[in-house]
């Protein structure tokens, strides 16, 4: 091979650099997962903790399509509970803390649901 | 088998005569309530109306309770319910001789609900649609701004956000979202009410019980004993969009 030396080493260098952000993860600790601060006077969320935390969103796209296009508001929950199918009126009224709650993992994330910038967030949430 | 020209005719015609038929007689009947539920509409006793000048009472109502902004810039700004001078609220209507008292006033206006449309069919995400109880509904989650309803809309019913609304509403209510810019909205016969029996906004906040509202696919309703005893207009009939707002005069 041709200046192999050369070759191999700038190969080095761009791994080096294109994997920058994991050499720096594995040197620095990685950002804490995020606490989030589940309510204390309601037990039992609309479905089992697994199922929200991995597709709270699609639940609350099939509560948007139910109410607004269907005109269904109230639904009965997988765990047996009849909520109304609100954002603002159901998780929220347990879920207070914007800023607590959503933000926490969203930042985490780094996605930002657009969700706040019509729907209006709970009083004292971003205190 | 051997089908000939003739039967082949035959049989083309008869085809063709079917397809005519069962466009002419469509299953489900659209316009009126279709599966027999209520068909919502609006009655404004414009004398009433006019009783108390100035009053905005029913427009301040809406505006608190759906989050409706005050711009700065006329330009921009976003209505539900408003009052529109006589001649451009009833541009058709020959009113040479008519009570100067209605003519000079301001009447009141908002979202004619229409049995046929305009808005909804030229929406090309289904961003807004005529519900089977005949409020003309609003998505605002899917719409995209994209202004073909406004353009449509021969009432000028629909407001396009052209500035974020947050910083112009003094009041937030916190159980009804505000909307953001890029998106159109207009009145929605208060239809997050309607399931828990109460009138819209602006019928509750009319102390001269000005608005009436009610349901129209029932024969014995106060509305419609109203329609039947009173004489009604509705503005610009002749556009064919069927307004579902009536105004007595």
């Amino acid at each position: 091979m041709y200046d192999g030396g050369k070759i191999l080493a700038g190969i080095a260098i761009f791994l080096v650099a294109v994997l920058l952000p994991v050499w720096h993860n594995a040197v620095v600790a990685s950002a804490p997962r995020p606490e989030v601060k589940t309510p204390t006077h309601e037990k039992q969320c609309v479905d089992s903790a697994a199922v929200m935390r991995a597709s709270h969103m699609n639940v609350l796209n099939q509560w948007r399509e139910a109410v607004v296009r269907e005109g269904v508001r109230t639904t009965v929950t997988p765990t047996g509970m009849t909520v109304s199918m609100s954002l603002t009126r159901t998780c929220m009224n347990c879920h207070a803390n914007k800023k607590e709650f959503c933000d926490a993992c969203h930042n985490y994330l780094a996605v930002s649901p657009t969700c706040w910038e019509c729907h209006v967030e709970p009083k004292g949430s971003s205190s | 088998m051997k089908a000939g020209r003739r039967s082949f005719l035959k049989n083309a015609g008869l085809g063709a005569l079917g397809l005519a038929a069962s466009k002419a007689f469509p299953t489900n009947a659209e316009g009126a309530a279709a599966g027999g539920g209520p068909r919502w509409a609006m009655l404004i006793d414009t004398r009433k109306c006019l009783q108390e000048k100035g009053c905005a009472k029913c427009a301040e109502a809406c505006h608190l309770a759906h989050n409706v902004p005050t711009l700065p810039n006329p330009r921009h700004a976003v209505k539900w319910i408003w009052k529109e001078n006589f001649r451009e609220a009833f541009p058709d209507q020959e009113a040479e001789y008519f009570d100067e008292v209605l003519t000079s006033s301001k009447m009141l206006v908002f979202c004619n609900h229409c049995d046929k449309p305009p808005c909804t069919r030229v929406c090309p995400t289904q961003a807004t649609w005529r519900r089977g109880d005949g409020v003309v509904m609003m998505d605002w989650h899917r719409c995209i701004g994209c202004r073909y309803c406004v353009a449509a809309c021969p009432y000028g019913s629909r407001s396009f956000n052209w500035v974020d609304p947050r910083p112009h509403l003094a009041n937030i209510t916190p159980t009804y979202p505000t909307r953001t810019r890029g998106v159109v909205e207009k009145c929605t016969f208060c239809e997050e009410r309607l399931p828990e029996h109460r009138p819209p906004a602006c019928v509750e906040a009319c102390e001269a019980r000005a608005m009436m509202f009610g349901d129209l696919a029932d024969p014995t309703s106060e509305i419609r004993e109203v329609l039947r005893t009173r004489f009604a207009v509705r503005r610009r009939p002749g556009l064919g969009t069927h307004p579902e707002i009536f105004y007595l005069v």
